[in-house]
């Protein structure tokens, strides 16, 4: 823009102005795009900014490279027993003691389950990865029938083929003797797949326009998220044999399995409640204009956005969930982190290093599973604003 | 075709007999007696807060009125919520904003209801849906979502909605409002071709213009009454009640 036209818009009464030829397209200045620009304009744009750089580039180093000394260049990668991870003469300096993790792989992934029906154990951890996999991959062929398979065929099979079945042939396997890794999932999938349909119907009875029904939900989440999830699962194990009869007699994991079905529920609730909230008000009444009933707006508008806009969240609090499972331990429950403890405490691999390698191990699984539902949610939501802009 | 008033209830598209609204402690709707008869054009206007949009949400129920009594399509209006969907089937509704689905499709907009509530198989609904985004002139952007059109082709579109139910009453709620006045024309145009095909019409609007061209009557409405009912022509040339008069001169230059 020329001096000229600054001076007539601001002038209207001075002169008119018509465009004659189309302003030239003109590329950015070279200074702020490229890696050089980047660098500079985000790591060095003044003094300050860089000595920070410098200090927090120097602090990274110094925490980064004994932990790779620890981890892979001083670690013990084979051995049968603790005399594998001991400092010796030659060897003063022992690193993570990895020969333990792998001499106790198969107690921490299936605890005490007998080793000859390990196998429904894997058979499980195929089932469900498949259905997973169904499920999340978004372009997957017959969703639908996804669906189906893993929210009505999977709980089936995952309990004939987990706690056994006598009328084909497979033998009950009681629930106190599984464990590890095993219970951990289960006990996170039953909170994944149970939770959200609870959830969603619980927000729904918070939002009803009948007294009753909305009390009712809102006491239940309310009193829910007031107690801690232990308090719930102890509640859980001590207080559900008072309201069932003795024949029922719900067996431990059953009573955890409960306890946190209800507390995920609870904050399933509230992340869905959000999610109905931000729905505008126009697009329940262009559908009841349309004479679609209730059940149908919720069913064919205002759930499918609503839970579209709150992926992020619901992930969130599934990541916390899966985070919260290992206070089933508290309930006498051998969950992944408790056999992780088992294990560490072995004379057989009794070493200065077993804890510490055995708690990194367990840091590790529990950031990748928790990375991996974060990345896909950030990877949902890139996707749906995407749509939106559309 | 048109008719000032109906005789007979079914002759009328809708009735409504003293019909008392309040707000609370507002007195939104004071006392409105309106009858439309079928294949009849009205206008509302009148200035904002006057209760003008509040009347027409209330003949599909979506505000409750607490006194007074509305027929539409010789159907008395109650609480019972199947009744209310029955008219709600006979009514279509134009909002400002459009309020169209955005994670449907254009034409899934326009199929869903159809497939929905009146059971429609879904190639017949999607061969009608096509028919009437034609008449508006936008079957090109069938397959496209609401979000990537722009502001005049989503109000068409909506219109396309509210017609696939094959509404005996069509009502507009200031259907041009929300518009930038380059698209303002090209709703208005659906308006009228819909109006010379023989629509019954309810339209709140501020388009004079539009009025003046299409109405078969033109209803007044101050302070949640009605204040005058005419002919455009009369109504704009010789307006009777002071509160007229006055609304005409500041909105007519």
């Amino acid at each position: 823009m020329d001096a000229q036209t600054l001076t007539v818009s601001s002038q209207p009464t001075a002169r008119a102005y018509v465009r004659a030829t189309p302003a030239p397209s003109v590329p950015p200045p070279l200074a702020t795009v490229g890696l050089l620009g980047w660098i500079r304009a985000n790591l060095f744009p003044s003094v300050g900014s860089g000595v920070v750089t410098v200090l927090l580039s120097l602090s990274l180093i110094w925490i980064t490279l004994p932990l790779i000394d620890f981890l892979i260049v001083d670690a013990v990668w084979t051995g049968s027993d603790r005399d594998a991870c001991l400092a010796t003469a030659e060897r003063p300096v022992v690193g993570a003691c990895w020969a333990y993790i792998g001499d106790r792989f198969a107690y921490v992934i299936y605890g005490s389950y007998p080793i000859a029906g390990r196998w429904r154990v894997d058979i499980f951890f195929a089932m469900l990865a498949f259905g997973t996999a169904w499920l999340l991959w978004l372009e997957a062929p017959r969703r639908d029938i996804g669906a189906i398979y893993f929210f009505a065929v999977l709980p089936v099979a995952s309990f004939v083929l987990l706690h056994g079945l006598e009328l084909i042939g497979l033998p009950v396997v009681d629930t106190a003797l599984w464990g590890g890794i095993t219970v951990t999932i289960v006990v996170a999938a039953v909170g994944i797949v149970v939770s959200l349909p609870i959830g969603v119907v619980l927000a729904l009875g918070r939002r009803s326009k009948l007294p009753a029904v909305r009390l009712l939900s809102t006491l239940f989440i309310e009193f829910v998220r007031g107690v801690p999830l232990i308090t719930v699962l102890f509640m859980a194990s001590v207080m559900l044999p008072l309201f069932v009869p003795d024949s029922w007699s719900p067996d431990k994991l059953m009573r955890a399995l409960v306890g946190v079905a209800l507390f995920s529920s609870a904050y399933m609730a509230e992340v869905v409640r959000a999610g109905l909230q931000a729905m505008p008000k126009g697009q329940y009444e262009a559908a009841h204009a349309l004479g679609l009933s209730y059940w149908q707006t919720l069913r064919l508008i205002i759930l499918p956005q609503a839970l579209k806009v709150t992926i992020p969240n619901i992930v969130n609090s599934y990541i916390a969930l899966f985070k919260d499972t290992t206070l089933v331990f508290i309930v006498g429950i051998f969950d992944f982190l408790k056999t992780i403890e088992v294990a560490r405490a072995d004379p057989k691999w009794s070493t200065p290093v077993t804890s510490a390698t055995g708690y990194i191990f367990a840091a590790f699984v529990y950031f990748a599973c928790c990375y991996a539902m974060s990345r896909y949610a950030t990877g949902i939501e890139k996707r749906l604003s995407a749509g939106e802009k559309r | 075709m048109s008719m000032s008033a109906g005789s007979a209830t079914d002759a009328c598209a809708v009735e409504i007999t003293g019909l008392h609204k309040w707000f609370g402690e507002f007195h939104v709707l004071a006392d409105i007696n309106l009858k439309v008869g079928r294949g009849e054009r009205i206008v509302i206007c009148g200035p904002s807060g006057s209760g003008k949009s509040t009347l027409l949400r209330c003949i599909n129920r979506l505000e409750d009125f607490q006194r007074g009594e509305i027929v539409v399509d010789g159907m008395l209006l109650t609480r019972d919520i199947r009744r209310v969907d029955a008219v709600r089937r006979e009514v279509g509704m134009v909002f400002q904003h459009f309020n169209l689905f955005p994670h449907l499709t254009v034409l899934e907009n326009c199929t869903l209801a159809p497939i929905q509530v009146r059971s429609m198989p879904k190639r017949e609904a999607e061969e009608r849906a096509m028919h009437f985004l034609e008449r508006v002139k936008i079957p090109e952007q069938a397959r496209k979502y609401p979000s990537q059109l722009s502001g005049g082709q989503q109000q068409r579109v909506a219109i396309a909605r509210a017609l696939c139910m094959s509404p005996k009453l069509m009502m507009f709620d200031e259907p041009t409002s929300a518009l930038d006045p380059e698209m303002v024309k090209e709703v208005l145009d659906t308006m009228v071709a819909l109006a010379l095909d023989g629509m019954t019409m309810l339209v709140v609007t501020h388009e004079m213009t539009f009025a003046r061209q299409v109405a078969d009557r033109i209803v007044f409405m101050d302070a949640g009454q009605i204040i005058e009912i005419n002919a455009p022509a009369p109504f704009f040339a010789n307006p009777q009640h002071e509160r007229t008069k006055l609304f005409l001169s500041q909105i007519l230059h």
